[in-house]
């Protein structure tokens, strides 16, 4: 152990035990090298202070502190656990892979759903742990999304969705697959129920969940420079040996595309939020 | 046209070619000639049962991407009394990779909506290999709007490799085209049947295949992902196409068992493509009868059962007494 390490607070320490990111104190930021100080990364909400880059490494709980107001939250479908319905087998077992996703995350699988309050107003705020297999897509995810939205129905409260997902997991195969299905579906009875539903695209949002929840806001916001796309920038490049534009799929792109209504600072996100959920819902503004 | 043999064929292919070679024999030759010919035929049709009886699930694989494999405008021309194909999405163009159209099916009208592949080189490139782009299921979603109007079932035919990887259909929003479609058929207040005659390849397949019923042929095959990709992102080699094919458990078969698929449509001995007539009745038999029952439901239960079948998809576990 370091001195660095013997003096820092106790709280950084616990968090980072859990999560799977490269240990260390100082990171360096991906898109400029810049090397960062990570408690004040944190603080930061893994936003690079030199270049705005937003990292990936922010975990799904984190988030959620971060964009709920502080205080008690209910998790919800927190029992819904992955079984392993097919007995997967590739290089390794599907369920070897899953406890140690599960070890490293501390999550049973890659979405968390809380029920809070933004700014006093009664949300259901979920997000996808990118650490726990690519924040695939699978029975449990689908499973606590569409609980989630029995809530809002029920509750008539708004739902907000970080997505940051490589897409459906390809070890639960057709279930896996079925779940895009299922999450379509409760959004298309939330819609009904006029309730809203914010979805914010984070880097990366691809495949089976940009094809389904992602996709399907009233509002679609995303974060800046966000990879976002149906099939992945190598595939498309290695089965079309097409040669990629500059800034292929990324926020600004798909902005440019009409795919979004708007590109959010994570570090704004909370507040521009409460101020549009304020807005669909015909409430007073917020007291400065 | 001579039927095309896959590799696991071959013993059948020898045989065939054995007999194919004895009637051009036959005029000239004073012995039993077309005894022989019916004795290698019944050998023929025994060797092709014992052959299919145990398929692993790559050569089903194979079976649904057959090049001779009947194709959506191929059972619709074979089943519906009348077709009338309509075109484009209104706001972009028209995606030949998916077909649809107004339909009489016996007595009544329906609209029929599938993926099409191409018979030929030409053909192939000008269906995109039956990989559909975003014009395409905004077609696809168009034609069940419509149908919804008028109240028209709705039959949908799923044939693809997947949705189409390219730049422009991402540009166009593929993601939003596919994820637009689960959105709207999930409370689409018609009856959908759903058939899977061929390669389910994926959300690329799902697209149109929200549904109150979903059967699948016998040698049809219905994923998350194809063998090849999924070989290589989790066994880092596409050699192990077949293991991941088996682990996938892409067949109509283990769908069924697995509780994720309503019916196996039986096909001829040796698959849909030696035989697409009688594969053809059985399909419309099929479909009939389904819509039949849909039929008798009013709007509100046929949405009510659509939503509770879409949300019991999934296994997991849930501990109780928290």
């Amino acid at each position: 152990m370091s001195w660095f390490e013997k003096i820092m607070p106790s709280r950084i320490k616990t968090e980072r035990r859990k999560r799977s990111v490269p240990e260390g104190l100082w990171i360096k930021c991906p898109a400029c090298d810049a090397v960062l100080y990570r408690a004040e990364l944190e603080r930061n909400l893994y936003v690079c202070p030199k270049c705005h880059n937003h990292m990936r490494d922010i975990g799904a709980r984190e988030r959620l502190a971060y964009f709920l107001d502080p205080g008690e939250h209910a998790e919800i479908g927190a029992q819904v656990a992955p079984e392993d319905a097919l007995k997967f087998r590739d290089s390794r077992r599907y369920r070897d892979r899953l406890a140690q996703a599960q070890k490293a995350t501390g999550e049973k699988d890659a979405l968390v759903v809380l029920a809070g309050t933004l700014h006093g107003l009664p949300v259901v705020a979920c997000a996808f742990e990118f650490q726990f297999l690519a924040g695939s897509m699978g029975s449990v995810v689908g499973e606590r999304f569409k609980r989630a939205v029995d809530h809002c129905i029920e509750q008539r409260c708004p739902l907000i969705c970080f997505s940051s997902s490589g897409g459906a997991r390809m070890q639960e195969a057709l279930f896996s697959l079925q779940q895009m299905a299922k999450t379509s579906a409760a959004l298309a009875r939330l819609a009904a129920a006029r309730v809203p539903y914010i979805s914010v695209l984070t880097d990366p949002t691809l495949g089976g969940v940009s094809a389904s929840l992602a996709m399907l806001g009233d509002l679609n916001l995303a974060e800046p420079r966000a990879l976002i796309g149906f099939t992945g920038p190598r595939v498309i490049e290695q089965t079309m040996r097409e040669t990629l534009p500059e800034g292929f799929q990324r926020s600004e792109f798909q902005l440019e595309h009409g795919a979004l209504d708007m590109i959010v600072d994570r570090r704004d996100m909370r507040e521009r939020i409460a101020v549009l959920l304020r807005l669909l819902l015909k409430l007073p503004p917020l007291a400065a | 046209m001579a039927v095309a043999f896959l590799d696991f064929e071959q013993p059948i292919a020898e045989l065939e070619a054995k007999i194919e070679e004895l009637r051009h024999v036959g005029s000239d030759s004073e012995v039993n000639i077309n005894d022989e010919i019916a004795r290698l035929q019944a050998k023929s049709r025994q060797l092709t049962m014992s052959i299919f009886a145990s398929l692993t699930p790559w050569q089903i694989t194979q079976l649904a991407r057959h090049p001779q494999r009947p194709y959506t405008l191929d059972y619709v021309s074979a089943v519906c009394r009348e077709f009338h194909e309509l075109h484009g999405d209104r706001m972009f163009g028209d995606d030949l990779a998916i077909v649809g159209g107004l339909a009489r099916l016996e007595d009544r009208v329906v609209m029929v909506v599938g993926h099409q592949k191409g018979r030929d080189t030409k053909e192939r490139v000008r269906r995109n290999y039956g990989m559909p782009k975003p014009e395409g299921y905004r077609k696809a979603l168009r034609l069940m709007r419509l149908a919804e109007r008028f109240r028209l079932p709705l039959v949908t035919l799923i044939d693809t490799p997947g949705a189409f990887p390219g730049v422009g259909a991402e540009e166009r929003g593929q993601c939003e085209a596919i994820a637009r479609n689960l959105f709207d058929m999930s409370v689409l207040g018609v009856p959908i049947v759903t058939v899977v005659t061929g390669e389910g390849g994926s959300g690329g397949a799902l697209a149109i295949g929200v549904c109150d019923r979903l059967l699948m042929l016998q040698y049809s095959t219905y994923s998350v992902i194809s063998p090849e990709p999924c070989a290589s992102i989790l066994w880092k080699s596409t050699d192990k196409k077949e293991a991941a094919a088996e682990a996938l458990g892409l067949t109509a078969q283990r769908l069924y068992q697995l509780g994720l698929i309503d019916e196996v449509l039986e096909e001829p001995l040796g698959g849909a493509h030696r035989d697409p007539a009688a594969m053809s009745v059985t399909l419309k038999a099929a479909v009939i009868h389904h819509l039949e029952e849909l039929e008798k439901l009013s709007v509100e239960e046929l949405r009510e059962r659509r939503s509770a079948r879409i949300a019991s998809f999934g296994v997991y576990t849930e501990e109780v007494g928290e």
